[in-house]
Order: structure tokens, then C-alpha cells, then sequence
């Protein structure tokens, strides 16, 4: 629901990385975005699209990295995916877990392309 | 091709904002909680039933956020408690730095408790750090007692649940049993009560539980 102000930020923190006048050479960024984070990736990818369209980063692209729910128990220690967020230790049926990951919403990295070198 | 690291939290610059939030409020020696819940759950009728049994015990101010209009602020003033108004203007959810401005305007020495209402939606405010000590969501019998299965961020980072409207439970096919069970699967260490603001069952429990826990001083 609140995707655009997400794909927003988004694309500030990559204003603090590219000079304006290599904006138009960003091809992609990268963002990881956990199951527990609320954020939908279609939507997005669709939010993060509508706003670059007609800016120099008109040609980037938005690359989703998704990331599990992953939960430790605090039991017994074992480490399981919670499918369908039933956080229940599969081995021994403890309740009371750690989460490891899955509330993940970061951007990892951008990937440039080199500004062709000026022939003299 | 060249790669840039970043490796930064999208929400950053709330979280910032949340922490010096908190830092504030703390310093205060205030307790706080932000309560959400889905639109028509009933949190502003809670906090109606809440100051109207703790307003002569402890200090309570209320911030308020709605999408449009004052009139929950309104409804949480008639129990002469300040209470801020926070209009989003379409914004599905607050942020910290709406509160921080909200916090400006509210004197802080001169309180126990402060509760911040969220817009009604159980998706977004789970996002956004407010600066809050912890988050109580309330989900009403009307809604089925799936709904924790159906938004697990919210129902994961609440550390309070209410259960509100029990006195329709002969109506509605709400299961509470299943509600219980369903929400604790989700997190284990969620702490739940069960109101009605009709009949004013479960109040007492509940504003009991939030006494003790404005009293206690961090």
C-alpha cells in the first residue's frame, strides 16, 4: 500500500551514491526485501518503475532480492524457514523463536554502466 | 559495468527519527504504545473506555492519526486529555517524523502515558518505528479469526493484543479459541485481552495491565 513512498527512498538513498550526470548510466538496483516486511515486490517494481519513467534513471531497473522468514529456536537451536509464518520449531514444537531474517527492506547495491570514454 | 555497495536500510531516516523519538519520551520517564488495527476495529472506542477509567489516575495525552477529518480527536478530548490531531492527507499509515512534530507541541513532564493512534491499517504501520515503547493491535470478532495468519508482520511486532467486540460473539462465526490460537503462533509471547466497549467487560483487565505498566518507571 505505501510501495511508492518506499520505491521514493529508494531512490533517494541512490542520489547520495550517482552525481546527477550519471544517473542515466545506472542499470540497476538492488534491494532485499524480507517476507516479514510488508512490502509487496510486484508492486514495488511497479511503484519504483512509475517513477523513474522520463527521469535520467528512466533505464535503471529495479532487481528484488527475497528473503525468508528464517527463525532459530530458542530451544534447541535449530534453524527453519517459517513457510506461511507458522513460527513453530519443526523439530522439537517450541514456540518461542528468534527471527533471523525476513524483516529485511535494504538496498544492497547499484550497478553502473561505465560512461564511454571521450575519443579526443 | 562497475558495482556500488550500499547496503542500507530503506527506512533509515524514519528509524533515526523513531530512535530520537523514543530517546525523548524515555527521558520523560513516559510509557508508550502505538495501537493499530484495521478500519472499524475499534481502537478509538478502546481509548475512549481506557481514559475514561485511568484519566484520574494517570496523566494520558493521546496523538491522533487519521487520513482526513479531527474527529477522533475531538471524540479523545471530550475525557480532557490533550490530544494532537496528526492528519495524513491520504497517507496510509504515521511516520516518526509526524509524531516527532506532535511531540513538540504536547508537555511531556507532565505525563504518564502517551498513546498514539494509528491510521486504521494493518499493513503499512507496521513498517514505521513511531519511537514507541510497544505496539498494541486490536482485532475485532467481526473480522475472522484468521486474520493474524493474514497479516503476520503486524501480529509479529505487537507485543498487546485486544480482542475486541466479544459481546457480539454470539452473531459472528468468530472462533476465539482459534484467534488465540492463530495469534500466538505468530508470536508467543503476545500478551491478550479480551473487551467489548459496549459492556465494558475486559476494561478493567486491560486498563489494570496498563497502569502497572505506566507506574513502572525505566
Amino acid at each position: 500500500m505505501h510501495e511508492l513512498s518506499i520505491a521514493q527512498n529508494i531512490i533517494e538513498i541512490v542520489e547520495q551514491y550517482v552525481p546527477g550526470a550519471a544517473m542515466a548510466e545506472v542499470r540497476s538496483v538492488r534491494v532485499r526485501v524480507g517476507r516479514l516486511s510488508g512490502i509487496v515486490p510486484d508492486s514495488l517494481e511497479f511503484s519504483f518503475s512509475a517513477i523513474v519513467a522520463g527521469t535520467p534513471l528512466g533505464s535503471a531497473r529495479l532487481d528484488i532480492e527475497d528473503v525468508p522468514a528464517v527463525c532459530r529456536c530458542e530451544a534447541c537451536s535449530a534453524e527453519f524457514e517459517a513457510a506461511d509464518f507458522v513460527f513453530v520449531c519443526p523439530a522439537c514444537g517450541d514456540v518461542n523463536t528468534q527471527l533471523l531474517s525476513g524483516s529485511d527492506l535494504q538496498v544492497v547495491d547499484i550497478e553502473l554502466e561505465e560512461a564511454p570514454v571521450q575519443e579526443p | 559495468m562497475s558495482v556500488i555497495t550500499i547496503e542500507r536500510r530503506v527506512l533509515e531516516k524514519n528509524d533515526e527519527i523513531a530512535r530520537l523519538n523514543r530517546a525523548l519520551i524515555e527521558s520523560h520517564g513516559l510509557f508508550s504504545f502505538n495501537i493499530v488495527s484495521s478500519p472499524g476495529a475499534g481502537k478509538t472506542s478502546i481509548l475512549e473506555r481506557t481514559l475514561e477509567h485511568l484519566r484520574d489516575s494517570l496523566r494520558i495525552a493521546v496523538i491522533e492519526g487519521d487520513v482526513q477529518t479531527d474527529f477522533d480527536a475531538q471524540r479523545v478530548a471530550r475525557y480532557g486529555v490533550p490530544a494532537i490531531q496528526i492528519i495524513t492527507q491520504g497517507g496510509c499509515h504515521l511516520e516518526a517524523r509526524l509524531v516527532q512534530d506532535a511531540l513538540a507541541r504536547l508537555n511531556l513532564r507532565d505525563l504518564d502515558l502517551l498513546i498514539i493512534e494509528n491510521v486504521g491499517n494493518l499493513v503499512c504501520p507496521a513498517n514505521y518505528d513511531l519511537g514507541e515503547a510497544l505496539k498494541v493491535v486490536v482485532l475485532s470478532t467481526t473480522e475472522g479469526d484468521d486474520k493474524p495468519l493474514k497479516y503476520p508482520a503486524m501480529f509479529r511486532n505487537a507485543s498487546v493484543l485486544i480482542i475486541n467486540k466479544i459481546d457480539l460473539l454470539p452473531y459472528v462465526s468468530c472462533d476465539l479459541e482459534a484467534v488465540r490460537r492463530n495469534a500466538l503462533q505468530i508470536n508467543p509471547q503476545l500478551k491478550i485481552f479480551e473487551t467489548s466497549c459496549t459492556t465494558r467487560a475486559g476494561i478493567p483487565e486491560w486498563c489494570g495491565w496498563l497502569e502497572e505498566r505506566s507506574r513502572r518507571r525505566p
